[in-house]
């Protein structure tokens, strides 16, 4: 069975437990909630299936985002214009994903290490940057972005986006050599660069791209709650890795697809809205993507225990009628 | 991938003893290396503001790193053997609370048993973690990872919103972390001790070099039969256990404990064994490196506290200075590699 078919199963059956738990969990309006608490994530899980996919992780996607919304705040709170913000913003977020990128590949550093270093880096830029100010005054023009939904729609602006960015990961990913070549350098990244692929080059763009959808990310998380602090976004990283993993996305790389991940955003949200309309504490839901996490990596490592163990019956019992076990022809992958 | 050479003497090793010599000697500047810094550090804050090397102050230092220093011994121990454990902040909040509540329901229970409580939660988690790496093979990072969010939510669940303050404890508790002999405090030295035992254990016992063994190349340690298994699930148990006691540490040194005590820990100890010299990708590193890396953190917290900087500045100078730790490692094992190359060639010719 394909790992995106587990996932179509499971979405349906968190949404038919979330309207048997609340007739208000299969409502528009609580869909617009919904999307309105995760776009952010969703966003953010786009780059980082492809970095998990060619091998790496980035862990610092939670303090870029924090990063670009203290930028945000202070340039705002000294009067720049919107837009000029918007490019100093973009560019602060690709220049922390190009950080990230060329210590992995450039100097060669686990992207483990490097990218909990940065985590902690730019969390301390944010922190040195705001202190303990809040930024709140933005205008109702962008404000409204986290607030309202795109017209004639009950989709909120950051789904809107996510969806549109979901497309063009999945043609680039699925349909062209840059793709492929993040699978295959996943899958071995030796035997990636002996074929001829520019494996630094691509995992350092990859890195960049991370930063800059993170800091995307950090705008609309900004506007959403109207506010600019220290810790915005403290805690995203692995409801992003875990929707990831969820998705299907193997840990070691060379595995996933983006359907995977529109999937398990569907699953996360999901989950998280139905224990939102119970009495579950809010702050405690973190027991459940700590779950959601183990079970995604737990389900498929299942299947190869229960086959080796069958693999080992059979091979028992074969033995028993004084036949050489190994010389039955082996299929098994 | 980085350097899988082991510091110390590996039993029966084929290594030529000369090119052994100069790895030795590199190690061993490594950790010489976050001497000098520490050294310099303190003499250019002591000289801009004396009241820097108060005892007061000096006792508090030793204080925090203390409890920092014991966590990077247990995840030392675990990173040495191609791990990583990144619950040890929710394993000590989880325990801080409970051993904090315990302490404060319960007057007159012997503090052994407010520290064998701690031990035993912290084992528990520490073998969780340990079954679901080795029987259900999952990579460490996604494992704690998840048990890092799991644990913190069981806590928020346990916590609710109440805390425990200080006043409800028995006077004794609190002591613990505040008794001094000669103006060193007790916990430092008793932590010290335990220290040199696990650096004892990780150079000289069997069951501790299998560790390096199997950080610098798992297929090779298998292969060698060591038994893998049981090696990294006592790595894990031993790591929970000691977050579990420095969760009673904590309780008693900050007295006021809510569900969010110890809250991302992780990053800074793991900082601490990296900047101490703990290779990220297992098989090096010492576990006094990681204690010397602990008391390096803390000790420019509290210059920068004293200095008068703001501490918003600490998170991105921990940050700044992990990252600058795993790069100068990688410059070092590069040129220890080239010229270790360039002696066999030597020799060869």
């Amino acid at each position: 069975m394909r790992w995106e078919t587990g996932l179509v199963v499971v979405v349906i059956a968190i949404a038919i437990m979330g309207s048997s738990l609340s007739p208000q969990f299969l409502t528009a309006n609580n869909f617009f909630n919904l999307g309105l608490n995760n776009g952010e994530i969703a966003i953010m899980a786009l780059p980082m299936a492809l970095i998990i996919i060619s091998g790496e992780i980035d862990l610092s996607v939670e303090s870029t985002l924090g990063m670009s919304s203290a930028v945000l705040g202070v340039l705002w709170a000294d009067h720049w214009p919107m837009l000029a913000i918007f490019v100093v913003v973009a560019v602060v977020g690709a220049l922390a994903g190009a950080i990230n990128g060329l210590l992995v590949t450039r100097v060669g550093l686990p992207s483990l290490a490097v990218t909990i270093g940065t985590l902690a880096l730019y969390r301390g830029i944010a922190l040195i940057l705001l202190g303990p100010r809040t930024v709140a005054n933005f205008p109702t023009i962008y404000t409204n972005v986290g607030i309202v939904a795109i017209p004639h729609t009950d989709l909120p602006y950051s789904i809107g986006i996510f969806i549109v960015l979901a497309v063009i990961f999945a043609i680039v990913l699925h349909a062209t050599p840059f793709g492929r070549s993040i699978y295959a350098m996943g899958d071995n990244a030796e035997a990636a660069m002996f074929a001829g692929l520019r494996v630094k080059r691509i995992k350092t763009t990859l890195f960049i791209v991370s930063g800059v959808a993170s800091a995307l990310a950090g705008v609309l998380f900004t506007f959403r709650l109207n506010t600019a602090v220290q810790d915005n976004g403290t805690g995203l990283s692995l409801d992003v890795v875990a929707i990831v993993l969820l998705a299907g996305v193997s840990i070691f790389g060379g595995k996933g697809s983006i359907g995977g991940v529109f999937l398990a955003v569907l699953a996360f949200a999901g989950l998280q809205n139905a224990l939102l309309l119970t009495n579950f504490n809010q702050e405690a839901t973190g027991l459940v993507t700590g779950g959601l996490l183990l079970v995604s990596v737990f389900v498929p490592n299942a299947a190869m225990f229960v086959r080796s163990i069958r693999r080992a019956v059979t091979r028992m019992t074969r033995r028993m009628p004084s036949e050489p076990a190994l010389s039955m022809p082996r299929k098994d992958t | 991938m980085t350097a899988t050479l082991a510091p110390h003497r590996e039993p029966g090793s084929p290594a030529p003893a000369s090119s052994r010599r100069l790895a030795d000697r590199v190690f061993r500047i490594r950790e010489f290396g976050i001497v000098a810094v520490l050294v310099v550090f303190v003499a250019v804050t002591a000289s801009i503001q004396s009241r820097f090397l108060s005892s007061t102050n000096i006792q508090f230092i030793l204080v925090d790193a203390t409890i920092f220093a014991l966590l990077a011994l247990g995840e030392t121990i675990v990173v040495i053997s191609r791990n990583v454990d990144l619950s040890v902040g929710s394993v000590l909040g989880l325990s801080a609370f409970l051993t904090a509540r315990l302490a404060s329901n319960t007057h007159g229970l012997p503090l052994p048993l407010v520290f064998l409580a701690g031990i035993g939660i912290g084992l528990l988690c520490g073998i969780v973690n340990g079954l679901m790496v080795t029987i259900g093979r999952v990579p460490s990072l996604v494992v704690t990872l998840a048990t890092l969010y799991i644990i913190r939510g069981a806590d928020v669940l346990i916590v609710g919103g109440g805390q425990v303050v200080p006043s409800s404890y028995y006077p004794s508790f609190l002591t613990i972390s505040k008794a001094t002999v000669a103006g060193i405090p007790d916990l430092a030295i008793v932590v010290a001790v335990v220290i040199a035992g696990g650096a004892y254990w990780l150079r000289t016992y069997r069951s501790g070099r299998e560790l390096y063994a199997i950080g610098s190349n798992p297929d090779a340690a298998r292969l060698a039969g060591i038994p893998m298994g049981r090696r990294v699930f006592t790595a894990f148990a031993l790591s929970g256990a000691i977050a579990g006691v420095a969760g009673v540490l904590w309780a008693s040194r900050y007295g006021t404990v809510d569900s969010t005590a110890g809250t991302s820990y992780e990053l800074q100890v793991v900082a601490a064994v990296v900047v101490g010299g703990v290779a990220i990708f297992g098989g090096s590193g010492s576990v006094v490196g990681a204690a010397i890396g602990a008391l390096l953190l803390q000790t420019i917290n509290s210059a920068l506290y004293v200095l008068g900087v703001s501490p918003n500045w600490d998170q991105a100078i921990a940050g700044f200075l992990l990252i600058l730790a795993i790069v100068l490692d990688r410059l070092i094992s590069l040129r220890l590699t080239a010229s270790l190359r360039r002696r066999s060639a030597r020799r060869g010719a």
